[in-house]
């Protein structure tokens, strides 16, 4: 039995540590991404954003954390005990979950080299629709359970959209593990993105919508129905919810950025000729360090100083690290995963920047327009994607195309899959022209 | 892999605790969700005995099943729902249009 | 070892599960143990290498099925329901036929281990590092051996659509 829990422990003691890892500083990442967004936010707006909390409000999240923990934990009358309980936590639960199949780097991993990767990340993050529907249904509140029938509601529909685009940008790599996928951006030398644009938009959109992000987010918009499903729960419980929806953007990211980014791969890792964007990490970390030393001088408070000249001590660190295996010949083993690691989430941050740009830039859809959009559009633009990338695949492995001149053949196709869909959308307009003038069907919520 | 008999077994219980839910409840839903626990018991079977004879097969069939109960469990909601609107009860006992 | 572990938990949390979801008052509740009992029986699948199918459990009958089945539950949701009796009026003779039926289909499984030459023979199962990786190897005999019968499913697919959606259409 010992001998068994050891042999278990020598096999498995590297994911079982990146698994600590992640569950244990996720939360403090989520928390900083929230802070992020409301700088961005205040940014965009033409004012400042949390500036209290530490210098430049760097503490905020940390204080966040500490309100959601100490509130007060209020149950409605009759609502059901356990799957009141129980809803926030499966959302959680399938959240942190499919993290467990991501690949950040080529080293760090927890489920190591499964067969079916992405898929299990795409699978066991749809179950976090149930944390929704069982949410708004224990509140024992009309307004939550029409917020969670029309969440979910809109989850499933976008959830097979996003399935398809995976499904035509999957068809070029032939295999569903995700290191294998990033061995054959590598191989192709171009990422996948480019070769499948139309499968990379209709994900864009897609996981918008599947983790209930402007301008998909009308079930939980303060000005709709309160909070749509999360209305009844304060404190930790919003909190878990909180944490599941933000996780749900980092597992969406780094699918997106697997699959059409090229993971962690350099940009043209294959040419010898863009060597030089190997120090570019490095480079951009001392940046940002003489940017803490240059504002320093200019914090209010003693404190504050001492605080904006341990976080530029500490970038100036990470830039020393990240220097090292292109540098130091005995960390050259090590360049892969340092790197690799810091492309990777350089992509995912920059997919999540988009995210954000787009919630403060365009204004919310209806419920009616969202669902038209997800199955009269996205839906039949990513079955003919599929078709289409398929016959290029052929075409191109026909006259014998690798790499970049695959583009001579995917672009004509990508163009072609958009004319057929826009062809399909404005067919099913013509047939509504007259019912668009009446007011906004509410039949999805009962 | 374990011994065939447990896998078996598992499945022989899955299914009478299935067969019992659908003789006995008066909730037409979860008569459904019962049938469903069927389906599954079955597909545990299958996949045991692909295990065992290395053929992949079984696991194909399981996945037809899958597929299958999906379209049952959707067309056997859309009835529940249709006879909701129109006798406001979900109980077995009481749809008995047909008995005189 | 790890093996028997894992499928005696498994095991264990599905017929818990089943046995609870076929006694709970509350729809809502079953929905919930018939959740966990098909977790249970997708850890299995996990468990017999059918790596595969264990994601399309969780992606169609758990994320696809029993979200469904929450929704319905939901729209036709009757607090008189809850007062009312929870068992047919068959129960009893219910039990005992299923009484017949497992000492049945143990009489089959005790004495196909039992009585040599009767029932499964008994093979060794290949190891688990000598079968092909699943995905590829389902993908080859649905889309080989198999295509007709995809392409029939994928027609019943489409019939049940329509077929639901007509019957859950609300009369204008």
């Amino acid at each position: 039995m010992i001998q068994a829990t050891m042999d278990f422990l020598k096999l498995y003691w590297a994911p079982l540590l990146c698994g600590l890892v992640i569950v244990a500083v996720l939360p403090l990442i989520v928390g900083y991404i929230v802070l992020v967004e409301r700088k961005l936010m205040a940014d965009m707006q033409a004012r400042l954003g949390p500036m209290r909390v530490g210098p430049h409000g760097l503490l905020q999240p940390i204080a966040d954390a500490v309100k959601l923990l100490i509130k007060e934990d209020i149950i409605p009358d009759n609502a059901d005990k356990l799957v009141f309980w129980l809803a926030p936590v499966l959302s959680v639960g399938a959240a942190l979950l499919s993290i467990a199949g991501l690949a950040i780097g080529p080293a760090f991993q927890i489920a190591r080299d499964i067969n079916i990767g992405i898929l299990f990340v795409v699978g066991v993050s749809a179950m976090g629709i149930f944390g929704i529907v069982l949410g708004g249904w224990a509140s024992n509140s009309h307004y939550s359970l029409m917020g969670s029938l029309r969440s979910s509601a809109q989850l499933v529909s976008y959830e097979t959209a996003a399935g398809m685009a995976l499904v035509s940008g999957l068809l070029l790599t032939g295999t569903l593990n995700i290191k294998a996928i990033v061995e054959a951006q590598y191989t192709e030398g171009i990422w996948f993105g480019m070769l499948a644009p139309v499968a990379f938009f209709i994900y864009l959109v897609a996981s918008i919508a599947e983790t209930n992000r402007a301008p998909f987010d009308l079930p939980e918009a303060e000005s709709e129905l309160v909070a749509g499903y999360m209305t009844e729960f304060s404190g930790f419980r919003w909190s878990l919810y909180f944490l599941a929806e933000y996780t749900n953007m980092i597992v969406v990211s780094s699918v997106a950025t697997t699959l059409f980014l090229g993971g962690w791969l350099r940009p043209f890792a294959r040419v010898a000729f863009f060597n030089f964007l190997d120090y570019v990490p490095s480079l951009l970390m001392i940046g940002v360090a003489g940017y803490c030393l240059l504002r320093t001088p200019k914090q209010p408070s003693r404190v504050q100083q001492l605080f904006m000249l341990a976080v530029a001590v500490l970038c100036f660190a990470v830039a020393l690290v990240l220097l090292a295996p292109a540098v130091l010949p005995i960390a050259k083993p090590f360049y892969a995963g340092i790197h690799g690691g810091f492309w990777f989430i350089f992509k995912v941050s920059a997919y999540i920047y988009f995210f954000m740009w787009l919630r403060f830039t365009i204004p919310r859809y209806r419920f009616d327009q969202l669902m038209r959009l997800g199955w009269q559009f996205l839906i039949p633009l990513s079955i003919v994607n599929v078709l289409v990338v398929g016959v290029a695949l052929i075409v191109s492995s026909y006259f014998n195309l690798h790499g970049w001149a695959m583009l001579l053949v995917t672009t004509p196709a990508a163009i072609l899959a958009l004319v057929v869909a826009l062809m399909i959308l404005a067919a099913g307009q013509e047939g509504q022209a007259g019912k668009e003038s009446a007011a906004a069907p509410d039949f999805y919520g009962g | 892999m374990l011994p065939i008999g447990h896998y078996l077994f598992l499945s022989a219980a899955l299914f009478i605790i299935g067969v019992i839910g659908v003789i006995t409840r008066r909730n037409v839903i979860v008569i459904l969700m019962s049938i469903e626990l069927i389906l599954n018991a079955v597909n545990i079977n299958l996949v045991a005995f692909s295990r065992l004879y290395g053929d992949v097969a079984g696991q194909v069939f399981a996945l037809f099943i899958i597929a299958d109960a999906a379209a049952e469990a959707a067309v056997g909601l859309g009835i529940i729902i249709a006879f909701f609107r129109n006798r406001e009860t979900v109980l077995a006992d009481e749809m008995d249009l047909l008995k005189w | 070892m790890v093996d028997k572990v894992l499928f005696y938990i498994f095991a264990g949390l599905a017929i818990a599960s089943a046995a609870l979801m076929v006694t709970r008052r509350n729809a809502v509740h079953s929905a919930i143990f018939l959740v966990t009992a098909l977790l249970a029986t997708a850890g299995i699948f996990l468990q017999l290498r059918a790596e595969f199918l264990f994601i399309v459990q969780i992606i169609l009958y758990v994320g696809g099925i029993m979200v469904l089945f929450v929704f319905v539950i939901m729209l036709v949701n009757l607090d008189v329901a809850l007062q009312q009796i929870q068992f047919a009026r068959q129960k009893w003779v219910a039990l005992i036929v299923a009484l017949a039926l497992s000492a049945q289909l143990g009489l089959m499984l005790w004495s196909s281990e039992k009585i040599p030459g009767q029932g499964i023979p008994v093979l060794a199962a290949p190891a688990a590092s000598d079968l092909p990786p699943n995905s590829e190897a389902v993908a080859q005999s649905l889309f080989g051996t198999y295509l007709l019968a995809f392409e029939i499913a994928s027609v019943l697919l489409l019939v049940a659509m329509i077929g639901a959606v007509v019957m859950a259409k609300k009369e204008k």
